[in-house]
């Protein structure tokens, strides 16, 4: 009753092919970037930085390993290494052309990972699932090496770490520890939502169909004219480029400075629990799945004492992970397609509201 | 010309002037080799019986080291604490059959392999809730482990250390192969866990019960996972930093092929000692720590000629 498309009428071929065909979609997207935009003015400055700042650049890299895993179905466990890819060479970018506009250096990073994902990804043509994942792995193991050992990364810095400069975007601070919540907060809110919508019409046009049908059955494809060759390193590259933007965001919009192990095995897994949780194949669901791996454990990290269970900061960290691993196990037998599934099924119901089916 | 000598020649003739050093390294890969080989026995054992590419095994390895030095540091003698660490890797079998692979029939790979990763996200905490998260020292000798090390002298060439514990290592990692063949092939459940790993349905309409047979197989896993991590809480500490270590063992298995246990033991030494080897001889050239990274490149310069392992029973999936 309240989400049916019955009376919307498509008169032109346009209209037919909008992204969100039906209004109730269309109004509630506007609520939620309205939502989004006037964010700032309710939350303290510690919800934006450390919420709302890494929720959003999570949310874009699980979407970008969606695109290889979810819509091309090619398994990564090399998320963390391409982002740190992204990271890096925006690094170099900026301290080598400081004249440029770093939103610019921080698009172009994309494109060195997408390089480095397509040349991890060349096994990916004769070889699928397990084994592809051993070889992701060793893109992961062989890249966090170069960052540590290639000094040249991070200029020779003594700590080998590599810190943001200040920059400005039209005479506002951007980057670096000086730039206030607000600000950072707007810019990536604004990046991530031009390219969720850039990649939302490329997964429903020529190419984003190719990585599906390649998903699928690969021979099937193949026989209908898809190359996989093109295919697979288009989802490669793609993904890669997503993953590169989004761990360029990470260090430049919210850690400020980072070293080689925050582009450990262990941010691939958690980008992979927040596409498999939030259910592979599905845009919205990228959103849902880093909500939850990245919220989760702050909630209970808060909620916990407040409720009154008495525990050590340490303990709170450690049951917060039970919490999740258990929390995991639970999602993956009740919904094994993730919560963008449960989305569905609650779409379907509002559809039919009051009545229990159509 | 240079770096062609530095590459191709120079490492050689050092291998020649130090054989006594050669053979060290040699040893060292090996003994490493061991205990990788030791995880990918666990990991071989799940998948053969049950087709899930059981990501927890280096956690539980570390949960079974734990708890025995757990035990015995609340004051449990040491060979009482070996049988209740035992008991605790049997009950976490039964648990992880109940609640996990139960539910969880008949799901697509990449589901079973997420939900083992949950696990070692679950076991990682209760872990650290239970025992704390620092290193702990393995109670090497109350166990009965030998702890010395013999040189042997190479005439004028210097001479060779073996840590007896080492050798221990290498004799029990045998022993427990020749264990589990046996077990597979001579008796009663050992059968019904090959028809298992064979066809699931067909298991099932000849009367065995997986999920019998699924706890049995996780038990048997717990008790590897239990030798290595003596074996390796013995070389180093007990920590959780082995469970990175214990990603080494898809680059053995790959070697070896997903399905076979000989194939695990001689692709854990092939990477053990070419790691090892590749690291101190190459290493050099490019800055040292490549033994990070090198067993994955091993593996997949490997992938491109023999995709199905050394051992491996079947073609994988090619495209």
């Amino acid at each position: 009753m309240f989400y049916r498309e019955a009376g919307q009428y498509k008169t032109t071929y346009a209209a037919d092919q909008q992204i969100f065909p039906i209004r109730q979609d269309r109004i509630g997207i506007g609520v939620i970037l309205v939502l989004a935009l006037l964010l700032p003015l309710v939350a303290s400055e510690f919800m934006l930085s450390a919420i709302a700042i890494p929720f959003l650049i999570l949310a874009l890299a699980t979407i970008g390993l969606n695109i290889l895993t979810g819509y091309a179905g090619q398994l990564s466990l090399g998320t963390g290494a391409f982002m740190g890819v992204g990271a890096y060479s925006c690094y170099k970018l900026v301290t080598i052309f400081p004249e440029v506009n770093v939103i610019v250096h921080i698009l172009l990073s994309g494109v060195f990972a997408a390089a480095a994902g397509v040349v991890f990804g060349l096994p990916s043509l004769r070889i699928k699932g397990l084994y592809l994942a051993v070889t992701t792995l060793a893109a992961q193991f062989f890249l966090e090496w170069c960052f540590i050992r290639i000094s040249w990364l991070y200029n020779y810095n003594a700590s080998g770490a590599i810190e943001v400069p200040g920059r400005e975007f039209f005479g506002t601070l951007i980057t670096g520890p000086a730039a206030g919540g607000t600000t950072r907060y707007y810019v990536v809110l604004a990046i991530v939502v031009v390219m969720t919508l850039l990649i939302k019409n490329l997964i429903r046009g020529r190419i984003g169909r190719q990585w599906m049908m390649i998903r699928d059955m690969d021979i099937a494809a193949e026989l209908m004219g898809v190359r996989p060759l093109v295919a697979k390193l288009s989802a490669f590259a793609v993904s890669s480029y997503v993953c590169g933007v989004a761990g360029a965001m990470f260090v430049f919009f919210y850690l400020g400075a980072s070293e080689p192990a925050v582009f450990s095995i262990t941010l691939s897994f958690q980008v992979l629990f927040m596409a498999i949780i939030g259910g592979l194949g599905s845009l919205v669901g990228s959103f849902f799945g880093a909500a939850f791996i990245w919220i989760l454990p702050i909630l209970l990290r808060v909620g916990l004492p407040a409720l009154g269970v008495d525990i050590a900061a340490e303990t709170v960290f450690q049951v917060a992970q039970m919490v999740i691993g258990a929390l995991i196990i639970f999602f993956l037998i009740v919904e094994p397609h993730g919560l963008a599934r449960l989305w569905a099924i609650g779409k379907e119901k509002l559809r039919v509201w009051p009545f229990p089916y159509a | 010309m240079d770096m062609l000598y530095n590459i191709l020649i120079d490492p050689f003739v050092q291998m020649v002037d130090a054989p006594d050093f050669l053979i060290q390294v040699v040893w060292e890969g090996f003994v490493a080799g061991v205990l990788y080989a030791l995880i990918a026995l666990g990991f071989v054992l799940i998948y053969k019986a049950s087709g899930v590419f059981n990501f927890a095994q280096g956690i539980m390895v570390v949960f079974a080291g734990l708890s025995l030095v757990g035990l015995h540091q609340k004051g449990v003698p040491a060979w009482l604490a070996l049988i209740l660490a035992i008991g605790i890797m049997a009950i976490l079998a039964v648990c992880i059959e109940k609640f996990v692979m139960r539910p969880l029939v008949g799901q697509p790979d990449i589901i079973l392999l997420m939900a083992t990763i949950g696990m070692t996200y679950f076991l990682i905490g209760l872990g650290e809730v239970i025992f704390g998260g620092e290193p702990k020292q393995m109670i090497t000798s109350e166990l009965g482990l030998p702890t010395g090390s013999t040189a042997f002298e190479m005439g004028e060439r210097g001479l060779v250390i073996l840590q007896h514990i080492d050798i221990a290592a290498a004799v029990i990692a045998l022993l427990m192969v020749g264990g589990l063949a046996v077990f597979f092939n001579r008796t009663r459940i050992g059968r019904a866990l090959r028809a298992v790993a064979d066809d699931h349905t067909a298991a099932l309409s000849v009367g065995i019960s997986l999920n019998q047979i699924w706890a049995i197989v996780w038990f048997a896993a717990g008790i590897v996972a239990l030798a290595t991590g003596i074996m390796w809480g013995a070389r180093s500490d007990v920590s959780f930093a082995l469970e990175i270590v214990a990603l080494k063992a898809l680059p053995v298995l790959i070697l070896g092929g997903f399905t076979s246990i000989p194939g695990a033991i001689i692709g854990g030494l092939i990477i053990g000692i070419g790691e090892k080897v590749g690291e101190i001889y190459w290493g050099g050239l490019v800055g040292g720590g490549i033994e990070s990274w090198l067993a994955y490149v091993i593996a997949l310069v490997f992938l491109l000629f023999r995709p199905q392992g050394l051992f491996g029973e079947k073609i994988i999936e090619r495209i």
